[in-house]
């Protein structure tokens, strides 16, 4: 069971993808498990052939436990240790329909509040939909959103137990970046148009080039430098809470290639479908509370990083410029930074690159 | 295509993205991304969905015409007229 975020103390298997004697290579998916915070896909990181799938679906295991015995290749099978076995623990299982399943973390259904009329009580993609479309009691949350909200508040509350949090803001024209970006939308087709939010995401990448103690965390009492910049992006979910996967080497995406990032994450976020790997990978966190109209975002950082990138609503102001007045799209960018890890300093220095950055958006 | 069939029409597509919303209760001159909580992710795939279906492209610069529920059934009934 993999450990996907310091907090995570156990994880439940959804279903495995694969079966004994199947090939796998690193970076395919095996199964699906479920933790507090939402369903994550297993990744494997070894080429090999599954030997043994020693969880099965329904199983809550502690992070450590093992769930699967991958072979390597041309390498014989081997005998599981007694004690191993005995780590798995049993779960009341939900006999369910894979479709069912998927229905059901589409709509955002927790299946473990579903009654099943299929053959042996099984949940059908029948029942799904009716349990969707049911009015849910006011008093009552779903499950998966109760746990997801004790995730985020042990996460949060060790971060503002432990994290000496100092906060700057400035605010940038937004004037440059926006009419780029109207000119490059004007030219697509709708289903590949940008969102502003691609071009925060290349600025503050680029921006952490300049200022790479921003891109660590703080572990052991050191600063551990990171080389790759993964951007931790903040997603709501529709039915509460939400998740922060990664965006891998941002600085080397170009625009296009962030913005098929972007829907991709948020798509599977919210489909319940992201990747161990992105959830554990941010090294530096973006959260953009502008959709809500929010002006100014003051977050918590999430460890072990040491800095949150908060954007808000970009709005019409009045900007003086060269003894001249007059109205530009002004967004305030706020930096939450870890006072262990850097200093006012640094973070200044850190939200000037990125306002330069945003003033010469062709070049992002 | 009647307004009727375009608001119809544009509930199907809307009930994909806000599933949990009543739309029945929402009013013409609303703010649809304020009424039915739309980030600007949901409010493109809307668009997307809209040319996909309606096969209207709605330009960025349209899209203050197309905010309100109102707004965006008159526009597109002008459009496939």
């Amino acid at each position: 069971m993999p450990s996907l975020g310091a907090d995570m103390q156990e994880g439940t298997l959804i279903e495995w993808s694969v079966k004994c004697g199947d090939p796998v290579k690193r970076g395919d998916i095996i199964g699906v498990i479920r933790t507090e915070k939402a369903d994550i896909e297993v990744e494997v990181w070894e080429d090999g052939v599954i030997d043994q799938l020693l969880a099965k679906p329904g199983d809550t295991l502690p992070v450590g436990a093992l769930l699967a015995v991958i072979r390597g290749a041309g390498k014989p099978a081997e005998k599981l240790p007694i004690s191993e076995e005995k780590t798995l623990a049993k779960a009341e299982r939900i006999k369910v329909s894979p479709l069912a399943r998927r229905t059901a973390q589409e709509l955002g259904v927790d299946l473990a509040q579903v009654h099943g009329t299929g053959p042996q009580g099984a949940i059908t993609q029948d029942d799904v939909e009716k349990a969707a479309h049911a009015p849910a009691p006011a008093a009552v949350k779903p499950a998966a959103f109760e746990g997801m909200r004790h995730a985020i508040a042990a996460a949060m509350a060790r971060s503002n137990r432990e994290i000496p949090h100092y906060y700057l803001e400035t605010r940038i024209d937004m004037d440059r970046a926006l009419k780029f970006l109207a000119s490059q939308n004007e030219k697509r087709p709708v289903q590949e148009r940008l969102l502003n939010v691609v071009v925060l995401i290349k600025a503050v990448a680029m921006a952490l080039r300049e200022i790479p103690e921003l891109n660590a965390y703080w572990l052991e009492d050191r600063l551990e430098a990171k080389e790759s910049i993964h951007i931790g992006f903040a997603i709501s979910l529709r039915q509460g809470g939400l998740v922060v996967p990664a965006i891998h080497d941002a600085d080397k995406k170009n625009l296009n290639e962030l913005m098929e990032a972007v829907r991709d994450l948020i798509t599977r976020a919210r489909a319940g479908r992201l990747r161990g790997s992105e959830i554990t990978d941010g090294t530096v966190t973006i959260t953009n509370l502008g959709d809500l109209g929010v002006e100014t975002v003051h977050g918590v950082i999430y460890p072990p990083q040491v800095a949150l990138i908060g954007f808000g609503r970009i709005v019409e102001s009045p900007w003086a410029e060269n003894g001249m007045l007059g109205i530009r799209p002004v967004l305030t960018a706020t930096l939450a930074g870890d006072h262990r890890a850097t200093d006012g300093h640094r973070g200044a220095q850190f939200l000037t690159a990125l306002n330069r950055l945003l003033q010469e958006p062709a070049k992002l | 295509m009647t307004d009727a069939a375009i608001k119809e029409a544009l509930f199907k597509l809307l009930r994909r993205i806000a599933p949990e919303a009543d739309l029945d209760e929402l009013a013409p001159n609303a703010n649809l991304r304020e009424a039915l909580d739309i980030d600007s992710f949901d409010f493109l795939n809307f668009l997307i969905a809209i040319h996909e279906n309606l096969k209207i492209e709605i330009p960025e610069s349209d899209y203050d015409q197309v905010a309100t529920l109102g707004g965006i059934i008159r526009y597109l009934a002008q459009r496939l007229s």
